[in-house]
């Protein structure tokens, strides 16, 4: 019988790697990934997983373990954040580039230095670039759903590339929260066996991994962007074949009571459930209000976003992470580039905000709103706006 | 013993999985010391192979010179790679998906993908005890990306990085022991080789491959481009290597030390020395410390091979 239980998304996720049969797990701990991995040895020396249990002795041996596991055809998965996603960063160009399908549970942290062990998105914008299909998560049973469907993904024959799922580090990683299971059968009827078709085994000799002169590295990079464009299709019929298994249904990018809002407010990750919270209340007293949230950030759903945005007058963007000396938030030039060809188009204004793990209240994202129409209306000298800032930030 | 020319190579294996083709310098150790290896792994072996010359002459896209399915990730994540490969066939075997049956497992990398770069992955994977084999070619610098040094190049020798100057005598320190790291791993097998002793390092690399557990094998590889010697001397180079002490042949079996030859009498250092053009600035003195320290080093290896 299908049950909800009241469990920490971390140790829900190393459930949801169970239920996946996976046959590798590689890791080497960091905050807030580490409970991930403890459950995982946990349940590898238990014998509830039939796995093998890799401690290496860095991420980037993490990654690379990974990269010889998934080439020998093992389903493989591991977790990682922060720095540790950063030491793996060559490694995930090379996972991608050689085709491996690995899952990573990524709880997203800030980047030294300071030092900061809090959550915020600056170790996934280091890595946008780097070939992987991307998910962010808002809650506890998106992230459980999601570790199922990235190995369906990941493996499908027709993509093959390796899957990040992000979940904000402690803000999501380390809350209780009501998750439903699915029954071990039905994940086996969804996730099939992983049939990896270029294996490394003796019977069938093949050489990967090869280096390529000029001739011929410009079609390989070219093969492999065609390639991750063309896995939205998989991803979006792994999503409506798991909704029809298990009756929650994932898309691209979520709406959120934006019908008739003529101001939108696009967000990533768990600081959503917050800002959903706002919307509820400014739809309460009239406003045309409504949220978007980016679920599916590579591929980039250029279609869905800009069919999400259509009709409104501002989009305000809210990022967890700083290009340096760039347009500010790393979302936001992206969204707007995605807009910038359309006739008809929002004003974007963007935002950064929850650096370091530092919180966005309801009143935060209420001031972010708030501030953002004013900017449209009258413009700004900025490229972009921090907020909660000391220093920085006139309104504090 | 008039017969050994045609003997001998009826001894060697015909098989062979690393093929013509690729694109090593003339005389290149390395290649002929890759080929022997081969010979002996046979053809139930995965290779995980490091950046480096060997990597970048034997598979430029679309070709290869691999016979058996090998993998080139990046340059210091070798052994990691090859624990992922053991656990991966471990656990698909364990799993039923694959048939069970005896596939060895090979890392393979130069000097400096082992003593540099790549030292703490391959010091994980020893310590973790995957069942499998770390061969290193050690051709004492970075030749591929064009003679710099690496912690394996020997005192004294000039490369393009430790270049011998008004200031410099080339290289400054002592080559590393990489050996003697293997072997503070308490792994079951470390064994040094030289192809130019084909029979004692193919039997080596089987042996490392027969033991359960890490093993690792350290193969002296003569590099002519890098060594500035001649390219028709790579094999007696080796021979010198080994007969003036410089690079000795032993075996550590369960952290038990065996010298597998000894000389009633080394030869000196500079019948080896005087050959390579990565030497010749060395003064008469720095030639005598080189002497002082490899009969040293040698007496001290003997000293632990004679210990029961």
């Amino acid at each position: 019988m299908v049950k909800k239980v009241g469990i920490e998304v971390s140790v829900a996720i190393g459930e949801a790697v169970r239920l996946a049969n996976a046959d590798v797990v590689a890791a080497y701990p960091i905050t807030p990934q580490t409970h991930i991995v403890e459950h995982l040895a946990e349940l590898v020396a238990d014998g509830d997983l039939d796995a093998a249990y890799i401690p290496v002795e860095s991420e980037h041996s993490a990654m690379s373990a990974c990269l010889g596991s998934a080439a020998a055809g093992a389903r493989t998965f591991t977790a990682t954040a922060g720095q540790g996603l950063e030491l793996m960063h060559e490694v995930l160009y090379v996972a991608s580039s050689m085709r491996l399908p690995v899952v990573m549970a990524v709880a997203n942290r800030a980047l030294s230095s300071p030092l900061s062990v809090w959550g915020d998105h600056s170790d996934v914008m280091a890595v946008r670039d780097t070939g992987w299909i991307q998910i962010f998560t808002e809650n506890g049973q998106e992230v459980v759903d999601n570790v199922l469907c990235a190995f369906k993904i990941a493996e499908d024959r027709k993509v093959l590339l390796p899957v990040m799922i992000h979940l904000d580090g402690f803000h999501l990683s380390h809350v209780i929260e009501p998750i439903v299971f699915p029954e071990q059968e039905a994940v086996d009827k969804f996730l099939p066996i992983n049939n990896f078709p270029f294996a490394l085994h003796p019977a069938k000799p093949v050489t990967m991994g090869d280096f390529a002169p000029p001739i011929i590295y410009p079609e390989a990079k070219w093969a492999q962007e065609v390639n991750l464009r063309a896995s939205k299709e998989v991803i979006l019929r792994t999503w409506q074949e798991f909704g029809q298994a298990f009756g929650r249904h994932y898309s691209p990018v979520e709406s959120y009571k934006t019908e008739g809002a003529r101001v939108l407010l696009l967000t990533m990750g768990s600081f959503s459930e917050t800002a959903m919270t706002v919307i509820d209340k400014l739809q309460g007293e009239g406003r045309k209000v409504g949220l978007v949230r980016l679920r599916l950030w590579r591929p980039f759903p250029f279609e869905e976003l800009r069919q999400a945005v259509k009709g409104a007058e501002t989009l305000i963007v809210v990022d967890r992470a700083l290009s340096f000396g760039g347009p500010g938030g790393p979302v936001c030039s992206e969204v707007r580039s995605a807009l910038y060809g359309q006739d008809k188009k929002p004003k974007v204004v963007s935002f950064v905000a929850g650096l370091g793990g530092r919180d966005i209240t309801p009143a935060g994202f209420e001031t972010i709103i708030n501030r953002g129409i004013a900017i449209a209306q009258k413009g700004s000298a900025n490229e972009f706006e921090i907020f909660g800032v000391r220093g920085a930030d006139a309104e504090l | 013993m008039q017969n050994y020319n045609v003997y001998v190579p009826r001894l060697v294996p015909k098989k062979d999985t690393f093929v013509p083709g690729h694109r090593a310098c003339i005389g290149c150790g390395e290649a002929l010391a890759v080929r022997l290896a081969c010979k002996a792994l046979g053809s139930n072996v995965v290779i995980a192979n490091a950046t480096g010359c060997m990597e970048i002459v034997s598979s430029p896209l679309p070709t290869t010179s691999w016979k058996v399915p090998w993998i080139h990730t990046l340059f210091e994540n070798t052994a990691a790679v090859a624990s992922g490969i053991e656990s991966g066939l471990k656990m698909l075997m364990k799993k039923g998906r694959i048939a069970r049956e005896d596939i060895k497992v090979v890392a393979m990398a130069g000097d400096g993908g082992t003593s540099d770069i790549g030292l703490q992955a391959l010091s994980g994977a020893m310590e973790r005890g995957h069942n499998f084999l770390y061969i290193c070619f050690d051709n004492e610098a970075y030749m591929n990306t064009g003679i710099q040094r690496s912690s394996a190049t020997p005192f004294g020798a000039a490369t393009t990085t430790s270049p011998a100057g008004k200031q410099s005598i080339g290289q400054m320190s002592w080559k590393k022991n990489m050996p003697a790291i293997a072997a503070a791993h308490n792994i079951p097998y470390v064994a040094t080789a030289c192809p130019s002793y084909p029979f004692d390092m193919m039997e080596k690399v089987k042996k490392g491959i027969d033991t359960p557990g890490p093993a690792y094998v350290h193969i002296l590889s003569v590099c002519p481009t890098g060594w500035r010697c001649p390219t028709d001397l790579t094999v007696r180079m080796g021979r010198l290597a080994v007969e003036t002490g410089i690079f000795p042949l032993y075996e550590v079996e369960n952290g038990k030390y065996k010298l597998n030859f000894d000389f009633p009498e080394l030869r000196p250092v500079t019948d080896y020395l005087k050959l390579q053009g990565r030497f010749r600035h060395l003064s008469d003195d720095l030639l005598a410390k080189i002497q002082k320290r490899v009969t040293a080093d040698y007496a001290a290896l003997k000293e632990k091979a004679s210990d029961d």
